[in-house]
Order: C-alpha cells, then structure tokens, then sequence
C-alpha cells in the first residue's frame, strides 16, 4: 500500500506579481474532453442542459453555468470543466479525462491585455475577444488555449508537462509590461 | 547655436550626455544631433570608404551621415541615427570609423587615393593571387571600410515581440495621417496611429505652418490629446512601421522611451506585427539633395532640415548659411532664418524665373557648383549666368525636391509610378490590398491638401469598413502650388556625391553605365548605391536620374529598384525576440522531473522532452558504468523508468475498432478487450510512420501508444484520417498523453515491486503477458499494463499525472531496496538493442515494414493505409536493405552508429555501399559490442561477415551478420 500526494501542474511556479498584474493557478475541479458522436451535438447539448444547467457551445464560445463552464476546444470537442460528468452524457459523447493534463493559469490585473499581446497572436479586442471568449492558440509558442475571464483577466491553458515554460514566459511579459507601466 | 525663443524643447530642463567622451549638455527635447549641432560640432561621423569628415545632413530616420554608437559593452548599438536618438541624461555616443578620433582619422588618406577608389576598384584590383583575396585583401578590405561595429559579445534579451489588431493602421502622424485617424476613428473604427517620432505631427513641428489658426505644432499636440482620449483609438510614438506583408500584416519597430528603458525588466524595444483590415499610408516624403561636387562637406544640409533644426529644436545650422534650392523650399528656409535673425549669404534658385520676396542676395537661374573648407563648408562657389562667384557661408541648405516615401505601397512588389509635374516617384495605386495613401506620400505637397487628402482617406476607409463616417470639418491651412525645375547634378571640379553613406558619386555611377551595368539593378550592385543602411533613402531618385542621362533613356524608362522591407533598419534581436533559446523551445518536464534531479541524472532532450540519461551512483565516474549497472539491475533484479513522453490516444466510439484497423498494419479490431497488442502505422507512401502498443480497455475504447518523437505526428495523423478519409466512421480520438504518468517496472522482480504499492495484488496474478487492466493504487484509479520493452517481465503502471511524482518515488524506493532502481535513456536503449527491438534510429522514414521484417504484420485481410503503396514489388524487393544484427568479429571491437557497410573485401567506397549501422552499444549481458542495421539482402546474409567503415571517425570493423536480438530470443524471459 502507498499514498500517493497530489501535485498541481504549476506547484512552486506561482504566484507571480509584476506591478499591479498577478498570475495565480487556476483549480478547474473536473476537466472533461467531451467529442460528441456523429450527430449527437444536440443531444449532446440537451443532456448537458438537463445534468449540468449548461449546453453544447458554438466555436469560441464558453457557457458559463453554477456547476461549472462548457468550453469550446476545437473541431466538433468541448471541454466540461468543473464538474464530473453525468453518466448520461456518454451516450452521445465520448468522454475523456483531462483533469490532470492542463496546467491552467489565470492572469488579471490592469495591463492583463498587454501581457496576453506579447504571448498570442489572437485579436484580443473586447470587440472581437470579449469576456466568455475561448480560443485555441500559440502561446508562447506552446499549443494552449485562452480564455477571456474579465476584462483585465485571462486564463491560460498550456500541456502540464509545459507548465514551467509556460510561467517563465508569462511572467517575463508581465515584467516587462509593468515595466513599462509603473 | 541656440536661437532664444525658438524651439519646441523644455529649456528648464538641461540634460547632459557624452560624445567622444566629451561631455556637452542639451535639453529635454532634442536629438544628439540637435544637440550636438547647438554646441558647435558639426562633424559627427566619418563615410564609408573615403573616410570624409562628415555632419548631419537630415533631422529624421533617414539621415545618411550622424551615424553613432551607443552605449558599452555587448549592449552597445552601431550604426544610431543622431538625428533620431533622443537625448536623456547619461547618454553615451561614440562615432565610427575612425582611427583614432574623429578629427584625426588616419585612414582618412584613403580620400588622397580617391581617383584609384572609383566603382569596381575592388573587383579589377584584387585579384591575384587568387587565395590572397579571403585570406588578406577583403580583411583589410572590411577594416578599413565599413560603419560601426558590433559588440562581438552575445546579445542581451532586451527585445520583445507583441501582436496588435486593428479596422486601420494609418502609419505616419502628420497632418494627412492625424486627419485620417480621426475621421476613421469619428466612424467608429478601431484605429492605431503609428508614428516613428516621439511626438505626432510630422512636418508641422519642424515649420512654421498655422493650422486651424493656431501653431501648427500646436494644432498637432491638441489632435494628439483628442485622439488619445478616443477609446478606439491606440497611438504608438516612437514606432516606425517597416514593412508591408501579405494579408493586412505590417511590422513595426517600437523604440521604448529612454526614461522607461533605465527600469529593471524594461525592454530595449517591441518588435509589433500588426494586423490591419485596412491602412492609410501617410508618411510623407523626404527632401532630396542635388549632387554638385563636394556637397558632403559638413556644413552642407537639406533645406528642410535646417527649418526643423530651427523651428524644432531652436538650433541655427551655421552663421552664415547658403540656400540652394530649385523649389519654394529653398525660399521658405531663408524667411524662416531671417525671422530667427540668422545671416543668409544667398540665395540659389535655378529656376531662371523664379522670383524672390525675402532681402537676401538672390540668385536665379544659378547653381551651386562647388564648396570649400577644411573640416567643414568655408566658401561656396556658384555659377550664374554672369559667371563663378565665391560666396562665404559655413553652411548650405539644399533642396532638390521633394520624394513621396513610397516604400511601403512598394513593399508587395510593385513600381512607384513617375510624375513629370512633381518630378517625383507617385506610390502605385491598389499595390498593397486594402492600403491607401494620403497626404506628401501621394504627392500633396501644401497643409491645406495634406489636411483634405488625409481626411478624405480616412473616411474611405471607414466606409470600406461598413461604417458610416460622420461630417469633419477640414480645418483651414495654407495652400499653395509646387513649383520644381528638376535638376539632379551640377558639373564642376571634385567629386560630387549621391549616396553619402556609401560614398557613391556622379562619376561612379556614370563609369557603371559606361561598363555598361546600365539595368539599374546593375548600377545599384556595381556602385553599392543604395545598399547602405539608409538603403538610398537620399540616394536612389538622384542616381537613376544620373543613370538615365548618361545611358540616354528617360526616368521612369531607367526605373527604380525594389522597395523591400524593412523601412529602417531592425536590429536582429528585436526581429528574433520571442524566438530564441527556451521561448522558441519549451520545455517539456515529466512528473518525476524533480525526483530525477534530485537524484542527480543527465538530463536529454528528447524532442522538448527532458529525460534522465542515466542514474550515476557513488564511485561511477563514466556514464558506462552506471549503463552497464542499470542494464544488470533490470536482468537481474528490477528498473523503474518514466515512459510518459510516449504518446497516448484515447479512441473511443462504435467504429473505433475498425478504424484502428484503418490505421494499424494489423488488425486490432481481433484484440479482446483487456489486451494489448504490438501494432505498426505506415504512411501513404507505404513506409513505417510509428510503432507502438495498443490496448482494448473495453468493447469501443482503446488505448493507442505512440513513440515519443512521433506522438504529435501520430495524433495529426489519427485526426486526418477520421476527418478526411473516414469521415463517416463514428469513432474519436484525443491525446491523452499529458493526462497520465505511466512507468515502466521490469526485471525479474517487477512483480514484488507492484505488489508492495498495487491496493489488491490479485490484480498481478490475474493479468497475463500483454494483458491490460484497471487497478487501484493507494486509492487512486490507475491503470496496469503488461508489456515489455527491455525483454524482461515487465509493466507499465499509469496513474493522474497528479499523483505521478509520488508513485515515481514510491517504486523507486521499492525497487532499490530489491536491488534494483531508476533507469535512464541509455541503459533503455541498451536494453531494447539487446532485444532487437527498433526505435525511429531504425524506422527514421525510409524504411518499409519489409525491410524491418515486419512484412508479416500487414494484414492481407483489411485496408489500411499505406497498403496499395507498401505491396508494390520495389517496396518488397528481396535487394532492399534488411534490418540485421551485427557483432565485432575483427581486432577492431567498436560499432559506430553511421558508419556504412562494405563486402570484406571491397573498396569503402560509395560504388559499394550494402548498408549502414543505425544503433550500437555495449551490451553489458553479452560482453560485446552489438549493432543493429540495414543491409542489402541481409536476412538471407546471416553468418556473413562484413566491413562497417566510418570515414567521418576514421573506424573500420568487421563485423558478423546476425539476426537482431540477441537476449532471449524466444521470448520466455518477458512472459514468464
């Protein structure tokens, strides 16, 4: 018999502050790939409605909900992030654990916007990248992807195992951004 | 020479710099140029190749002569325009290309020897001996020509890179561009107004120009208030746009604020590329010089410079100052002299009908056809129509013209387009998509026309956009006609100079074109006009002129050259930031990251993975050593090792078995749940793309192992083949490597090492060799395979990468105390090799499963990909090269990886190649030296012998053919 401890992604990595900016790690509870069968985005949406008060989102869209959020992750896939998920969702989806593979980092702070400029190529305009906004995108050129959490507030996902490179590139940008903003 | 009262700096503040290691103090708002100009220096570089005493000519990014640099040690910057560095306390110059100070440049007797440096000098020179030219004469060459120099040290991570997004780029903040921003932004457009200056306005704060009926300058600070009050509007000084690209993309050079750079983190500057649904182009234009002979000496200005000198920076150019010109420049330069109370010697129209209002010596329809002095302008000559005259002036305004910058309408490729009227270049119309040009860019010379120009193009764009742009008012501005008598050189005795910063001449230019490079390409590489860092900004109208006229053809027939980016020039470092070192390599760390540290492993990159080479222990001194130790300890004993970086693909759905058997050689669709089979993917082409495990978790669910270095690979490939060739199959797949920590425990006692941490250990007895299946350790779901890479009973063990760097302790602590602990890369690859096992060393893309000898595994039963392609008789040519074993039989008892294999008795030589070595090591098992590789026919050369020759490491052994794998070759060991 052994007990096994927990780590975070990001464990030792953060927080990090620069001038009024803070980069902390995001506790997402239960993250879930959900990959809708053929056909099945409706059901699929219907069953998240009825187990979870959330929905199938359309491209770059977040639904936000009590229980948590479904987020738009790519062709035709969503991730169900904070609850676990309901039995009934593997009818029409298959279902695959991620809880463990993201590290998740959220960044906020006036100059946030900045920050997130210096590290993605995404148009990052509250016209275009409003709050609720996904994205999946090079960050630093890492494969993640950004949410728009507020408007000074982002949260970044990259690979787990990335979660150091990850910190380090996002922390220098904020330096350098409240470098020039102090 | 400080005039009172002129000036847009902030005289209360005194700012004190070093030049030359001179200390000189200015104001809160200069340049170096403006302050150096202001306590008397004039000289401030020395050219290129003559080593001429040289001053500023121009007061904006263009300038071809106030090169300096700035800054100590590898920080330091070669090549800075004084007329665009602004001055702030501490300021370090230096200036360039003498030796050993500016006023006493010793190789300034290159200038003596002028007649013998014309264009071409160098190749009709230097050309015996033959070797002597890399080896002496281009050194001495490039030390005694050149500009400033490089630190030689590796450059500081002092730039960064960012990305901006906007409906308009309007690039250039005069008058056009200030009116284009605001109507566009008045639309509701999301505009970004970029200017290389640090404060908005352009022309209007080097003149005195009324706008609106206030100051001009005025006018601009106030727009610049009302812009940057704007929420959709984004205005970035200090930004020079350098290059035009495909798709609205733009680069832009950010120069971060002297006072901001001296903060810790602070970076040296930004490199921007924007994205813009549209741009307004409104950079202006450049006063162009005219090539009378020595009108290089310092002294000798634009016209329009020395107003921006005055009315800017409240500098007077000289005493006495000479204005010649052949346009109202000229005019407009000694009125507003004459208002500061500076003496006007002259003033030189060629126009023979061009009148004068100012009280001034004035001369029409003359020239200025020479200048002397020692280490600046003294006298000037000019000719009339009564004859030569020498006047005394230190300095002379020279006004050729006006030339729209065109550059970045030029950028996609296209020709600016000539105007007889302005005898200038116009920007091409529709060259770049979506770009417009507006105000002195397009050719409007007045205030009043570059106000409406700008205006008008901003409105377009907004309603290219979709928005409706409300009424502007255009505010009043004095108008006026552009009167010009083109002239390009005048003759007379010396030389006369065009490209100052290469030190190019009429005569250069004009021995070009009797050698006949008459293309003006030809001329450009010839003479190097243009190739200088100004990249003949100054220069290159002047020379094709002078090109034209002495090859007989017209202007726009000569043509210009390319316009390339970028516009000014872009340190390397700040094109690259963002792109070097671990920012362009992340890093990818496994859970027992730490724990491997810790235990003092090597560490190499597998891909941007990072994985212990080996686990050295107390007394092992040689990598060997702990190899060989760690290669017993799993045959004797038990090893633990992170196999995390292979790829994982969860593929689930109701079509899932079929299509892995779309996607396998072999079929798994035939795999019951709770097993694991060996399975190989090919490409289209037919050859091995990745090989791995695959597991049947449950009826639809399976578990695909990757390679490492094909993990990636494998997943694009998954997904194209359910989304383009099989699009009507339900099945998904999705990585799932980063999800689970996975370890390998194999050796003799891998057994009692899962026993001690599995929650019920009936598990292990329950699970045959490649069997697969749930279990729980310490709680927590895991997951338990039984599959072997090293040839021993082995598992792999995979748990929530959470819980990875516990479990990574957890069996290492178990194995060690069974004799047993962490294994490393090395020892892996010994392991595997003894087994004959193959990695992408051997499947590297060339290979086929014929040649593998895995010809077995491709079911003739099913379709798969790469099928039609790997059943072709060339792909199963008994000829091909065939994976074999090899051992050292000779005296020689080493096998290198690379080396090529040769008949015993044939010559080493390409002619004869049969193979190549692809893996070698030691095998501490064995007590030898093994290889594998691929040999012509070699599965039917078992027992031959062969030469394996390294010409690269000078290694030649002979070698035994073997069939691969040595260890075990039944297999009892790994599923006993």
């Amino acid at each position: 018999m052994v007990d096994l401890v927990e780590m975070t992604p990001c464990a030792g990595l953060v927080p990090v502050t620069a001038g009024a900016l803070r980069l902390t790690e995001a506790a997402p509870g239960w993250v879930t790939v959900l990959a809708p069968y053929k056909g099945q985005q409706g059901a699929l949406g219907r069953a998240l409605a009825q187990a979870h008060g959330l929905g199938w989102p359309e491209p770059g869209e977040v639904i936000a909900g009590k229980s948590g959020a479904v987020q738009w992750f790519g062709r035709d896939l969503a991730l169900l992030v904070g609850p676990e998920p309901a039995a009934a969702l593997a009818k029409h989806a298959a279902l695959t654990d991620q809880s463990d593979a993201w590290a998740v980092l959220r960044i906020e702070g006036p100059g946030a916007t900045a920050v997130m400029a210096r590290l993605t190529p995404l148009d990052l305009r509250e016209s275009v990248f409003g709050v609720g906004r996904t994205a999946r995108t090079d960050v630093a050129h890492m494969a993640g992807a950004v949410t728009r959490a507020g408007t000074d507030a982002y949260d970044i996902m990259a690979f787990r195992s990335m979660a150091a490179s990850l910190v380090h590139e996002v922390a220098m940008a904020m330096r350098r951004v409240a470098a020039r903003t102090q | 020479m400080r005039i009172d009262g002129k000036g847009r700096i902030d005289r209360t503040r005194r700012v004190s710099f070093s030049f030359d290691g001179h200390r000189h103090t200015g104001f809160s708002g200069d340049t170096l140029a403006s302050a150096l100009l202001a306590d008397g220096v004039r000289v401030m570089g020395r050219s290129f190749k003559y080593h001429r005493p040289r001053g500023a000519m121009t007061a904006g990014s263009e300038e071809p002569n106030a090169l300096v640099t700035l800054g100590l040690g590898a920080a330091q910057v070669p090549n800075c325009r004084a007329t665009t560095t602004e001055l702030h306390e501490g300021l370090v110059a230096r200036s360039q290309n003498r030796w050993p100070s500016l006023g006493f440049d010793v190789l300034a007797v290159n200038d003596l020897m002028a007649p013998f440096f014309g264009a071409g000098f160098y190749y009709k020179t230097f050309m015996w001996p033959r070797a002597f030219w890399e080896k002496v004469y281009e050194p001495a060459i490039r030390r005694a020509a050149g500009l400033g120099a490089l630190s030689g040290q590796p450059a500081e991570d002092r730039y960064e890179r960012a990305y901006a997004h906007c409906d308009l780029l309007v690039i250039g903040g005069g008058p056009a561009g200030l009116m284009a921003a605001l109507a566009a932004a008045e639309a509701g457009a999301d505009v970004i107004l970029a200017e290389e200056d640090v404060a908005l306005g352009g022309r209007l704060l080097a003149e005195t120009e009324e706008v609106d009926g206030q100051d001009g300058g005025d006018w601009a600070a106030e727009m610049a208030a009302r812009l940057g009050a704007m929420p959709n509007v984004r205005i970035m000084t200090r930004t020079a746009v350098t290059g035009a690209y495909d798709g609205g993309t733009f680069g832009a050079l950010e120069r971060t604020a002297p006072d901001i750079e001296g903060r810790p983190h602070a970076p040296a500057g930004c490199f921007w590329r924007i994205a813009a649904r549209r741009a307004v182009l409104a950079a202006g234009a450049l006063e162009r010089p005219v090539a009378f002979p020595n009108n290089d000496r310092p002294g000798v200005m634009m016209a329009g410079a020395v107003r921006a000198y005055l009315n800017r920076w409240g500098v007077a150019a000289g005493r006495s100052v000479l204005v010649f010109g052949n346009n109202d420049s000229a005019h407009r330069t000694v009125a507003d002299l004459q208002e500061a109370g500076v003496h006007v010697a002259a003033l030189v129209d060629a126009r023979a009908h061009a009148t004068c209002g100012h009280d001034v010596a004035f001369y029409p329809g003359a020239q200025v056809t020479g200048t002397a002095g020692r280490r600046g302008v003294e006298a000037v000559c000019i000719a009339t129509a009564r004859g030569e005259e020498r006047i005394a002036a230190d300095t002379v305004a020279v006004s050729g013209g006006w030339n729209p910058t065109v550059h970045l309408a030029c950028h996609t490729g296209a020709r600016p387009v000539w105007d007889d009227r302005l005898a200038a270049f116009l920007p091409p119309e529709g060259a770049v998509p979506g770009m417009r040009v507006a105000g002195a860019a397009a050719g409007h010379f007045s205030t009043r026309a570059c106000l409406k120009s700008g205006l008008a193009e901003g409105r377009h764009a907004a309603k290219d956009l979709g928005l409706k742009a409300p009424a502007t008012d255009l505010p009043p501005a004095s108008d006026g006609s552009f009167d010009i008598l083109p002239l390009w050189q005048v003759e007379g005795r010396g030389r006369a100079w065009l490209d100052f910063q290469n030190d190019v001449t009429v005569k250069d230019v004009e021995l070009a074109a009797r050698e006949n490079f008459r293309s003006v390409e030809h001329m450009k590489r010839y003479t190097t006009q243009g190739m200088a860092p100004d990249q003949g900004k100054n220069s290159n109208v002047g020379a094709l002129a002078v090109l034209a006229e002495a090859t007989g053809r017209s202007i726009p027939a000569t043509g210009t050259t390319t316009f390339r980016p970028p516009f000014v020039p872009v340190p390397i470092a700040a094109m690259g930031a963002g792109g070097k070192g671990k920012t362009f390599a992340p890093e990818r760390f496994t859970t027992s990251h730490a724990g491997t540290i810790r235990r003092g492993a090597p560490m190499i990159e597998a891909g941007l993975w990072y994985r212990p080479s080996y686990f050295p222990r107390k007394g092992e001194t040689h990598w060997r050593q702990s190899c060989d130790r760690e290669v017993m300890m799993v045959r004797e004993a038990v090893g633990v090792c992170d196999v995390s970086t292979l790829g994982k693909i969860d593929v689930q759905g109701p079509d899932a078995a079929q299509f892995l058997d779309f996607l396998y050689t072999n079929a798994m669709s035939k795999l019951a749940p709770g097993r694991v089979r060996y399975g190989l993917m090919l490409r289209e082409d037919g050859h091995v793309m990745d090989d791995g495990t695959c597991a049947r978790l449950a009826e639809d669910h399976f578990l695909v192992t990757t390679t490492t270095a094909a993990a990636g690979a494998v997943m694009r490939h998954a997904d194209f083949a359910g989304q383009v060739l099989r699009p009507g199959w339900d099945a998904r797949a999705v990585s799932v490597t980063e999800q689970w920590a996975q370890f390998a425990v194999a050796g003799p006692r891998a057994r009692d090492v899962l026993a001690d941490v599995l929650d019920d250990q009936g598990a292990l007895d329950d699970l045959p060799f490649m069997g697969c299946g749930p279990v729980a350790v310490g709680g927590v779901a895991a997951r338990l395979f039984r599959i072997s890479f090293s040839g021993e009973t082995g598992y792999e063990i995979a748990v929530p990468a959470r819980f990875g760097a516990s479990l990574f302790e957890a069996l290492v602590t178990r194995a060690e105390s069974l004799g047993g602990g962490a294994y490393g890369m090395e020892a892996l690859n010994v392991l595997r090799i003894e087994k004959g096992f193959i990695t992408h060393a051997e499947i590297h893309g060339r290979v086929t499963a014929f040649d593998v000898g895995m010809q077995g595994m491709m079911s003739r039963k099913k379709d798969f990909i790469g099928k039609p392609a790997a059943s072709r008789e060339g792909l199963m040519d008994e000829g091909r090269e065939q994976l074999v074993g090899l051992k050292p039989v000779g005296a020689v008892k080493e096998l290198l990886p690379g080396s090529h294999l040769f008949n015993e008795a044939a010559e080493p030589v390409a002619a004869n190649d049969q193979g190549y070595i692809t893996s070698a090591c030691y095998s501490p098992t064995l007590g030898h030296v093994i290889g594998l590789g691929f040999l012509a026919r070699g599965r039917a050369r078992i027992g031959e012998r062969v030469r394996a020759v390294d010409h690269l490491r000078g290694s030649a052994t002979i070698c035994e053919v073997c069939a691969p794998g040595w260890v075990d070759p039944e297999g009892g060991r790994m599923r006993g």
